[in-house]
């Protein structure tokens, strides 16, 4: 009877806490002096508890009701992370209005479409810069009729009057607030967990980028499971600093947050972000792959540049910590000696460099979003950072799988999250179904309905299979998994993920699908290879000059050799050994369309620009001259011409006759 | 351009009649010309026409032979740097001279110095005053490490900086002074475009923000039509021309001296 009522009472107090407004006035209750958001500024951390955060977000919440904004409106939100910008999102949920998040560089082509489709009548703009893009979109003929700034650097002849500064809104909403009273409350009240939360368009690696419909539901329950499975706490610290726009961030840095009550970090600038990182010493910590394997080379460049004795002991205790640190991180038997040695190795290697990269405090850091290489995620966890994968997406509010502590392996993504079921279709594709899972595609029943089935399940359009343990495992896109003209099996992905994980290449593409064999497009990494050519008295000017250097073609020809004799082991992808390639004269760019925002490839569209030089991979050719368009960082034009070599790379006879895939 | 804040008003320094030779070499010859409040002057011409020795007669740090220097009513025969820089002028070099093996932080902070007023060994032992006159120090060179987007260079030492960031340094430190009369030695010297374009915005925002009047030297012409309120053009030490970026843009004369035609 007693733990019945004790349920109905949890029950019944989980069911009145349903939307981020009620989260947040249960926060300002319970915890009103404990830090909610903290932001860099003028040098200085400033921080604001989660009572504070309540009085500004009721005085925002109440500005923008009086300019007009109403339920079901949509407000577009644009900037870096900043504490304004989230409290807009939770100021315009109070008021039943939708925040459309929008990738902070994107350029204007790409947000008129969301703007349009979203019909966005409302806008807060981080600065200047934004301000101006809205602008223009209401050149362009766009429904933006009100936008609110936050940063009045540069706005000060800006006279339309349908521009609000972040202060003046809140002013006017204060004078609201008392002339309306229980207004807030009541609106507060009338939200419900169906109520749609937020609109995420997706980065699109196809096609027009959809509007991914997320409820209150969705969200808080999401975060939930996530902040059991992993035994997330009020105390923990984390560094927001990936785009708004993108669902990760809006779990880790605000649904979480407002769920657990943990304090979220924003940066001084996106450039400080490593060293803020570093000051801020996050507890829980979420980056994709590719800044993980930026905070290495970094490391390895520094090392390679430090005194003799310094890089001997770090070479040998990095060779302990390769040995026994993951175990002993995993809770397994290690010898004696080896513990030893480990305890060493933290006093002078592992815990002056966890303190370098602002790992010190870190209990627990997760990766996504591509794979990552297996050295990479060693090295992190052999010392002591518990980094662990997690595979999801937009349409499942992020969680699909998680890695459980002590059961971490670099190839899997894990076990189904809590709440979250999945199955394998029969060509291989992963579905799955649980609590996150997504309203609909915003004005879109038929992209809907392609992707969501009447029961629930969605589409992920990943190949995928579970392994003997029950984790799941990624091969590729589903449709980007192709043939060779042999018939063997070719997963474009798998190798160039392969290729990446040298830290000389920062982007690869692999081609091969109808194809006679695999050939690839290699960008190199500016950072490494230009340290490593400066050490070699390597002159350059640019890029495209490194990128052309004999040496730099040759370093980059061993590492594709590596990684055909890697292939070859695997009787499978033996064939999708790489027996051409060439060195792209420009590093890929979302601004060129080349890249997602979330830097992904867009395969198709760069096959169709650069269907010359893949040609020319196939012909024989040795030497192409190509002209290709390219954007500048201030949306300007301009044409790269360059001369490209085409190289021939070894391959490894594999010792059994290649089989064909049945 | 949009309008500015601040009015242009009277005249902040006036130049009469300034010669200035180096032994035989005839530097600057019986040059005129007055800057005025809250305006930004650029002085322009070939290389070798006097430009920088202009500037370095305004600041003090030549002294002219012949000719007067009027700055905020006082006239002087010639001015000492640290009389100019005491009364609100500061300056940047063409070739940067900044502290390489310090920080972009303390680099500003050294801007600061005039406006110092503690004694030495206060502000060894960081006590009372001393404290809080760093503390109020640090706050504004925070902002123009805010205002001139460089936090993420704030420790780092200015030597191992491109040199693009290097002229940003060096204008912050000129900015710490809080100057009335802001003199540009070739900002945008050897630069590409985007960071051109970058210091061409920061420079019209401190005239803008501030009010701060400007006066800069530059060759590229194409930079100095777009930022300038006014424009004064020597050539060979003499002003040519003196007058609205269209009115220089369209005179003979210019066109001469830039082109080189019909020189005799």
């Amino acid at each position: 009877m007693n733990d019945t009522q004790a349920e109905a009472a949890r029950v019944s107090e989980a069911d009145t806490l349903d939307t981020f407004p009620k989260l947040l006035g249960d926060l300002a209750r319970r915890t009103p002096d404990h830090p909610a958001i903290r932001e860099k500024d003028y040098g200085i951390w400033q921080t604001w508890s989660w009572g504070q955060v309540a009085e500004e977000v009721r005085a925002l919440a109440c500005g923008l009701a009086a300019i007009g904004l109403k339920r079901g409106d949509k407000i577009a939100i644009i900037g870096d992370n900043r504490p304004r910008l989230y409290w807009t999102m939770t100021a315009a949920q109070v008021l039943g209005a939708v925040p459309v998040p929008l990738y902070q560089d994107a350029v204007i082509d790409e947000m008129v479409y969301v703007v349009d489709h979203a019909e966005v009548r409302f806008a807060m703009a981080e600065d200047q810069e934004q301000v101006d893009k809205m602008l223009e979109l209401r050149r362009r003929g766009s429904q933006i009729e009100q936008i609110v700034y936050d940063d009045d650097r540069g706005l000060r002849h800006y006279d339309q009057d349908f521009l609000h500064s972040f202060e003046e809104v809140q002013a006017a909403g204060r004078e609201y607030d008392a002339a309306n009273p229980g207004f807030y409350e009541a609106a507060i009240a009338r939200g419900k967990s169906e109520d749609t939360a937020i609109l995420l368009y997706t980065s699109g690696t196809t096609g027009q980028p959809k509007g991914v419909v997320l409820s209150f539901g969705n969200l808080v329950q999401t975060a939930k499971n996530s902040i059991g499975f992993d035994g997330l706490t009020k105390d923990e610290d984390v560094l927001a600093y990936l785009p708004m726009a993108w669902v990760g961030d809006h779990l880790f840095s605000y649904g979480q947050s407002y769920v657990a009550g943990f304090c979220v970090s924003c940066p001084e600038s996106h450039d400080t972000v490593l060293h803020d990182l570093r000051e801020l010493g996050p507890t829980y910590f979420f980056a994709p792959p590719a800044i993980f394997e930026s905070i290495l080379t970094t490391v390895m460049i520094r090392m390679e540049d430090a005194s003799w004795i310094k890089r001997k002991m770090f070479s040998y205790f990095m060779a302990v910590a390769k040995r026994c640190g993951i175990r002993i991180l995993d809770g397994l038997p290690v010898s004696f000696g080896d513990r030893v040695l480990y305890f060493l190795g933290k006093v002078l290697v592992y815990g002056p460099l966890r303190n370098t990269l602002g790992f010190s405090r870190i209990r627990l850091a997760y990766t996504a979003g591509e794979a990552i290489g297996p050295d990479i995620f060693d090295f992190y966890r052999s010392i002591g950072v518990n980094l662990k994968q997690l595979y999801g997406s937009t349409e499942a509010s992020v969680s699909i799988t998680a890695q459980p502590d002590g059961e971490v392996l670099p190839d899997t993504v894990g076990r189904p999250s809590p709440g979250v079921e999945i199955k394998i279709t029969d060509d291989g594709e992963v579905m799955f179904r649980s609590p996150g899972v997504f309203q609909e595609y915003y004005k879109d029943p038929e992209a809907t309905a392609q992707t969501k089935t009447e029961d629930g399940w969605v589409h992920t359009g990943d190949a995928g299979f579970f392994s003997e343990n029950g984790h799941l495992k990624i091969i590729d896109r589903a449709q980007d998994v192709g043939k060779l003209n042999d018939g063997t099996l070719f997963a474009p992905k798998y190798v160039e993920n392969k290729l990446k994980f040298f830290p000389e290449i920062r982007e690869a593409v692999a081609f091969g699908h109808d194809r006679d064999y695999c050939a690839a497009f290699i960008n190199i990494d500016l950072e490494a290879v230009g340290n490593w050519a400066e050490r070699n008295n390597i002159a350059y000017a640019s890029y495209q000059e490194l990128a052309a250097q004999p040496e730099v073609l040759q370093v980059i020809k061993r590492h594709i050799e590596a990684v055909n004799r890697d292939l070859a082991g695997d009787p499978q992808l033996a064939g999708s050994q790489i027996k051409r390639f060439l060195v792209l004269h420009k590093e890929l760019d979302p601004d060129d369309g080349e890249l997602t925002r979330t830097r992904k490839v867009r395969r198709s569209f760069v096959s169709e620009k650069y269907a010359k030089l893949i040609e020319a991979l196939y012909s024989g050719t040795e030497r192409m001259h190509v002209e290709t368009e390219m954007t500048f960082k201030d949306g300007r034009k301009g044409i790269v011409a360059a001369d490209i070599d085409i190289l021939a790379a070894e391959t490894v006879e594999t010792a059994a006759p290649l089989k064909k895939a049945s | 351009m949009t309008q500015k804040a601040r009015q242009i008003g009277d005249t902040l320094l006036k130049v009469e009649g300034v010669s200035l030779t180096f032994g035989g070499v005839k530097a600057l010859t019986d040059v005129s010309f007055e800057i005025r409040e809250h305006e930004v002057l650029a002085i322009i011409g070939p290389n070798g026409a006097g430009k920088s020795s202009m500037l370095n007669v305004i600041n003090g740090f030549y002294h002219p032979q012949e000719g007067a220097i009027t700055y905020k009513g006082e006239t002087r025969k010639q001015m000492r740097p640290y009389a100019a820089a005491k009364s609100g002028i500061a300056r940047t070099f063409q070739n940067i001279a900044l502290f390489k093996g310090m920080s972009t932080l303390d680099n500003i902070m050294t801007g600061r110095l005039l406006k110092m007023h503690c004694n030495f060994l206060l502000q060894a032992l960081y006590l009372g005053p001393a404290r809080e006159e760093e503390l109020r120090h640090r706050a504004s060179v925070e902002h123009i490490i805010d205002f001139l987007e460089i936090q993420s260079i704030r420790r780092t030492p200015v030597g191992r900086l491109p040199y693009g960031l290097q002229k940003r340094v060096e204008l912050g430190r000129a900015l710490a002074a809080e100057p009335d009369l802001l003199l540009l030695d070739e900002p945008m010297a050897g630069m590409n475009v985007e960071e051109k374009e970058d210091m061409c915005r920061f420079i019209l925002d401190v005239n803008d923000e501030f009010g701060t009047t400007i006066a800069l030297i530059e060759h590229d012409m194409s930079v100095v039509m777009d930022i300038s309120d006014r424009v004064v053009v020597l050539d060979y030490g003499r002003k040519i021309a003196d007058g609205s970026p269209d009115e220089v843009r369209a005179n003979p004369e210019v066109i001469e001296a830039y082109l080189g035609i019909r020189h005799n």
